[in-house]
């Protein structure tokens, strides 16, 4: 099983609402966030381009965050998904250090704090609350390893990128292009 | 020494006489109607609502958490607004109830040491205040004199309290700020308005041309869903606008205009598409009236006419007039809703609705379809009392075709002339912040100085509650009940709110003031329900359902009376229209004086350092209410101001710089606002988001954040068919230092 | 041109620029290079059987390496967000972790640079009493097995001193950071500080001269290492080069090379070489200086490899 996540910039609008969804549901403190929204222009006025993208924890295959946890709380889940155990973690700050994406910043409760995919909410069968909420439904989220779901049809029938592959990270958020 | 003069008072500077918050009064007038409604609502665990942050009203589920707090806020998979999805404000309404910032006890303007200050007050004293105002009012100026200016929900119970005291004063501004031209325009072509949500069958079509529109920028959830589903099956989307706006940049064409020459390029494409014989013949046949007539006026409104002033190159208008005419009849060329530009807006969306009227898309599958809804009694109530005055009196023939009540004009005829007799004298203001709504502050601030009584209902303090006599607080969506949402769509479908906890402080909903307010004018046989759940009950088993039935599905979707979402080929079909027919030629414009077909009128272009303000919106705030919910302003928390950079250059000015801004007039901005340097503007106009610069200082996250568009739009441009605002004829300068300084070293 | 807007985001100590480490960790590795420089020059010349003609560097300066391992872990201690939790890193060792086995090598470290200086503490202070009968026996017990401890020390010592490096060079997001190059720099920068240290405790004009001559090798060495970080950087891809550029042309240009080299290395060579030449200049200024200097490099590294980032 490997929990991925594609979000198609063809169709995302950039209205943060999976940033507001997210902070509702995890109850992220206020002036901190999860996840967040990058707006990206090029060209010059009027030929000109423009790309939204609803970023967020990539969830590495080869996650720096979990290598360099000197406790074990940074930890791999169930299909991939990255999480911290906030009983286990002391806060040194290395994994936030580590991260090529800056998905993670310190709780004001003190442990280190990040996108979970939801896992409260996969365990039950249900969408990350940032993709169920979508309103231009541009996310998608599964298992890549099942052909039939649908961030796997996506990943096949659409070109994609990912974000810094070049940090060696095997990131598992793919925007759809 | 004007004594009676308001001034303006920040809500935290409360006097300390009167702290008479005793529940005995409040529970001898009302108490019991409110407690058994909530125990009732504590059952639930997952509760009923519509959202009202917006006007779109989607509605969805309230989840408390385990200790019985409110948590989230949820779309309803089977609501057609939002098809189980809210958008970022819907989510964020949480952030309404929970925001400390709120308005919490009911609140009187006294005179202490020659100060004007505010004192908490009882409910009870606050509403005998405004009845016996109320009553003063109708005795010496008669009930007219009394108007509402409303935008929400809660509206619905004050208008029927207005009414039954005798005022048919109730105003949105809405209209005349807002879609009212559209409305106007659509009514006299096809006999119909747009309405809301509106009638856009945009998720099957195969064109979408949207005119300065920016679906996407504003959160209208059910369009930008219907949008995404578009570009899913690889709609053609065309967008006009100065902008590179969201939607520009998911459209196949962007064609980048000169500001305020839209008309241009419309009446381009009627040329074109007329001249080219891309119209749809059969349906223009058949269902059109003044088709010559129109050929021959657009004859002069050649592509290559247009290119001279509109800088959309010839070919582009040919080309993308084709792509609309083979997608005919599945293509929207979209009216907007914020349309009250440059005054002549009427006749702009007119051309608007002759396009779709050429393309054949009117009740057509992919263009605009017959919506239908459920129609549900009101409360039996005795007649309303009819109006000896109203406010057209003084107006003569002006804006003759305004089928709703224009704000500002309502305004206006709050500050006395000496040959007007009709004068408003009382405001009751709901959920509108006119400080930051109306264009032209100065006039609504002395319209303001000249009334007996303005009653302000709301939930956040505003710049409008500084001025009010009496501010009740109302509770938020998430504790109240409100009237049943009743919204025209493909299917018709009703929609539940209920409180999902009690009202927080000492908050009300608008259905228990205007009952109490009601009671105390004594128009009791107005309000005979014991309570807004027998009513509800009552309203609903007329139409086959029950209040037990909503609180548990929430939405009930009903069959539609007639197979008509879309006219057959070949129906006969009448519209309601003086002709019968699609009036290319309008017969109504014709006989009420104004231009039956559309012509080109030049609009002013910045002058030499000045540059267009142009304003539109942010998906995570809906106009200036939401500036300091907490959950949206942590992603939007201040407007910025677009800048082209060869601008940005000549000015010297740095990304992230801030500037003061001055218009045509001399008026400067409150406050500064954050240089965003971007290709995405062109060079002879800025762009700011609208809703913010707030200078109520209890707003503790909104206030001095960013700029306020509304206070630089000083310059208003009437539209004559119906009266709107047209408001983007005001040009703006940077002022890099704070004026103060440079006025203080001159 | 290319405009990139992020919005949503303002977290704590990571927005706009990262600074979720500050002066604690730079302290930490200051301390932790000094005591590693200091502890593997006493090894050495122990091993080397130089006791007797080098004391100070066997068994004077070792005497504060037990207060600043302590000093620099309280550092650490007070940067952990989750205090409370501290004991979880001696729960578990994580190979791939430089923290932990940082965490485990001062736990190592620390205990012999305690024992070190018990040892040598009778010929300091003669009239030392340890009070306790086990003590002196505990103590006896390592002066029996003085050689194996030293061999202990001088490896621990060595992983210490690069580890101060490593700790940051592991973190491939910090391209500044993430270069082999920064755990033999922070090695070489660690022993010219305990050289440095060495010098002003030494009263044997043969001990400081040779010091000072290993001092300026050394800073010869840190120079070279240097020069290569920067070949390195610029020779590498663009955040690498942007990394570069903090020094090269942005806000830690003019700190890193008057601080850093200049004040730091360049003088202070100088200043011992014209020493060596028989030129009277007191002895604790070069010393000072290369002090300053080390701790600088520690600092400005430290915020400077934060700012320098992959994203955006």
């Amino acid at each position: 099983m490997r929990y991925a996540m594609a979000i198609d910039t063809k169709k995302c609008i950039g209205c943060g609402d999976c940033v507001v969804a997210c902070q509702v549901e995890n109850k992220v403190p206020e002036g901190f966030c999860r996840e967040w929204i990058v707006e990206a222009i090029s060209g010059t006025y009027p030929n000109l381009d423009l790309e939204f993208r609803s970023e967020r924890c990539h969830h590495c295959a080869n996650a720096p965050c979990v290598r360099c946890c000197p406790t074990g709380s940074s930890h791999i889940a169930e299909g991939g998904i990255v999480l911290v155990d906030p009983d286990k973690c002391i806060g040194c700050g290395a994994c936030i250090a580590s991260c090529p994406y800056d998905a993670r910043y310190p709780h004001p409760d003190g442990y280190v704090d990040k996108c979970t995919f939801c896992i409260h909410k996969v365990r039950k069968g249900e969408q990350p609350a940032c993709v169920s909420v979508c309103p231009t439904n541009c996310m998608y989220f599964g298992d890549l390893d099942d052909p039939n779901s649908e961030v796997s049809k996506k990943v096949k029938e659409r070109k994609y990128k990912r974000m810094k592959t070049e940090a060696g990270t095997d990131p598992q958020l793919y925007f759809l292009i | 020494m004007d004594s009676n003069r308001r001034e303006f008072i920040k809500i935290s500077s409360l006097g300390l006489g009167g702290l008479m918050l005793s529940g005995t009064i409040f529970d001898s007038v009302s108490g019991s109607i409110f407690n058994d409604a909530v125990s009732e609502t504590m059952k639930y665990i997952r509760t009923p609502t519509y959202c009202e942050v917006c006007f779109w009203k989607c509605a969805g589920w309230v989840t408390k958490n385990e200790d019985g707090e409110i948590w989230k806020v949820e779309g309803h998979q089977d609501d057609p607004h939002c098809n189980g999805r809210f958008c970022p404000r819907g989510t964020g309404g949480v952030g309404m109830y929970h925001d400390e910032d709120r308005l919490k006890q009911p609140l009187m303007r006294v005179e202490e040491n020659g100060k004007q200050v505010y004192k908490e007050v009882s409910w009870d004293a606050a509403l005998d205040f405004i009845a016996d105002k109320m009553k003063a009012i109708a005795k010496e100026h008669g009930p007219e004199s009394m108007a509402l200016f409303t935008h929400g929900s809660g509206g619905k119970f004050l208008g029927h309290m207005l009414k039954a005291y005798g005022s048919p004063h109730i105003t949105a501004p809405s209209f005349a700020q807002c879609r009212g031209p559209r409305e106007v325009a659509f009514y006299s072509t096809f006999g119909e308005g747009i309405l809301s949500p509106e009638r856009t069958d945009i998720r099957d079509t195969d064109c979408l041309v949207l005119i300065g529109s920016h679906i996407g920028e504003n959160m209208h959830n059910g369009q930008v869903q219907e949008m995404s589903q578009a570009i899913d099956k690889g709609a053609t989307i065309i967008t006009v606008d100065p902008r590179f706006s969201t939607a520009a940049s998911k459209s196949k064409y962007w064609l980048p205009i000169k500001p305020a020459t839209d008309m241009a390029l419309l009446l381009a494409w009627i040329n074109v598409i007329i001249n080219e014989e891309w119209y749809d013949k059969e349906y223009v046949e058949k269902y059109a009236f003044g088709f010559d007539e129109l050929k021959a006026h657009v004859q002069q409104y050649t592509p290559e006419w247009a290119y001279g002033i509109t800088t959309i190159e010839p070919k582009v208008i040919r080309d993308t007039a084709k792509e609309m005419a083979n997608a005919s009849p599945a293509v929207i060329v979209h009216p907007g809703r914020h349309v009250t530009w440059y005054g002549d807006d009427t006749q702009r969306l007119r051309a608007v609705a002759i396009l779709n009227a050429l393309l054949g898309s009117w009740g057509r599958r992919g263009g605009f379809y017959s919506p239908e809804k459920v129609s549900i009694p009101s409360y039996p109530h005795p007649p309303y009392p009819k109006a000896k005055r109203t406010w057209k009196d003084g107006l003569e023939d002006k804006f003759s075709l305004a089928t709703e009540i224009i704000s500002n004009e309502l305004c206006g005829a709050s500050i006395p002339t000496k040959d007007r007799e009709f004068n408003v004298k009382g405001w009751i203001v709901n959920g509108t912040n006119l400080i930051h709504t109306l264009p032209d502050q100065k006039k609504t601030l002395e319209a303001i100085q000249n009334l007996d009584l303005l009653v302000v209902i709301d939930t956040m303090p505003m710049e409008i509650t500084g001025y009010a006599d009496v501010v009740l607080p109302e509770c938020t969506y998430l504790e109240r009940y409100d009237a049943i949402r009743n919204s025209p769509h493909r299917e018709p479908v009703i929609a539940l709110r209920m409180p999902a906890a009690e009202p927080k402080y000492n908050s009300k909903p608008d259905w228990w003031i205007a009952k109490a307010l009601g009671i105390k004018l004594g128009l009791n046989e107005f309000f005979k329900y014991k309570n807004i759940e027998a009513m509800l009950d009552w309203q609903l088993k007329q139409v086959g359902s029950s209040l037990e039935e909503m609180k548990k599905v929430g939405v009930k979707k009903y069959k539609r009376k007639y197979d008509d979402l879309y006219l057959a080929d070949g129906q006969d079909f009448e519209f309601s229209t003086s002709t019968g027919k699609i009036e290319l030629y309008s017969t109504e414009m014709a006989g009420s004086g104004y231009a039956p077909l559309p012509t080109y009128t030049e609009h002013a272009q910045p002058p030499q350092g000045f540059y267009r303000l142009n304003y539109g919106r942010t998906p995570a705030h809906t106009f200036s209410r939401t500036a300091n919910n907490p959950n949206l302003t942590a992603i939007y928390d201040e407007n910025d101001l677009w800048v082209n950079p060869k601008v940005a250059k000549q000015w010297g000015l740095k990304n992230g710089q801030y500037v003061w801004l001055k218009n045509q007039d001399g008026i400067v901005s409150t406050f500064s606002i954050k240089v965003r340097v971007t290709e995405r503007i062109r060079w002879d106009s800025v762009y700011m988001v609208h809703g913010f610069g707030h200078s109520e200082k209890k707003l503790s996250r909104a206030f001095g954040k960013g700029a306020s568009d509304t206070e630089l739009i000083t310059n208003v441009k009437l539209d004559p068919e119906m009266g709107g605002t047209g408001m983007r004829e005001n040009f703006v300068t940077f002022l890099t230092e704070k004026p103060e300084l440079k006025e203080a070293e001159s | 041109m290319e405009e990139l807007i992020i919005s949503g985001r303002m977290n704590y100590k990571v927005d706009p620029y990262l600074h979720i480490w500050g002066w604690e960790i730079a302290f930490y590795l200051f301390v932790g290079g000094l005591a590693a420089g200091i502890l593997f020059f006493a090894a050495f010349y122990y091993l080397r059987g130089k006791e007797n003609q080098f004391p100070a560097a066997v068994k004077w300066a070792p005497m504060i390496t037990p207060f600043i391992l302590i000093l620099g872990l309280g550092a650490l201690f007070l940067d952990l967000h989750n205090k409370m939790n501290f004991w979880r890193l001696y729960t578990t060792i994580r190979l791939e972790s430089p923290m932990s086995w940082g965490a485990w090598t001062l736990m190592v470290i620390t205990p012999i640079s305690i024992i070190w200086s018990s040892i040598h503490i009778k010929e300091i202070f003669p009239n030392w009493d340890w009070k306790f009968e086990w003590l002196e026996k505990a103590i006896a017990f390592f002066v029996r097995h003085k050689r194996p401890l030293a061999w202990v020390m001088a490896i621990y010592s060595v992983l210490l001193g690069v580890y101060t490096g490593i700790l940051l060079s592991a973190f491939n997001a910090r391209p500044l950071w993430n270069t082999s190059i920064l755990g033999p720099l922070f090695l070489a920068s660690g022993l010219s500080a305990g050289a440095a240290v060495i010098v002003l405790f030494t009263k044997s004009e043969i001990e400081r001269r040779w010091f000072s001559k290993i001092d300026i090798l050394i800073i010869g060495v840190e120079l070279f290492f240097i020069i290569h970080l920067f070949m390195g950087l610029l020779a590498s891809t663009e955040v690498q080069i942007e990394a570069a550029q903090l020094f090269l042309d942005g806000p830690y240009t003019l700190p890193f090379w008057i601080f850093v080299v200049f004040i730091g290395m360049l003088v202070p060579a100088l200043l011992e070489y014209l020493e060596i030449k028989g030129q009277k200049i007191p002895v604790f200024i070069p010393v000072i200086l290369i002090l300053i200097g080390n701790i600088m490099l520690r600092f400005i590294i430290v915020y400077a490899g934060q700012a320098s980032r992959y994203l955006y």
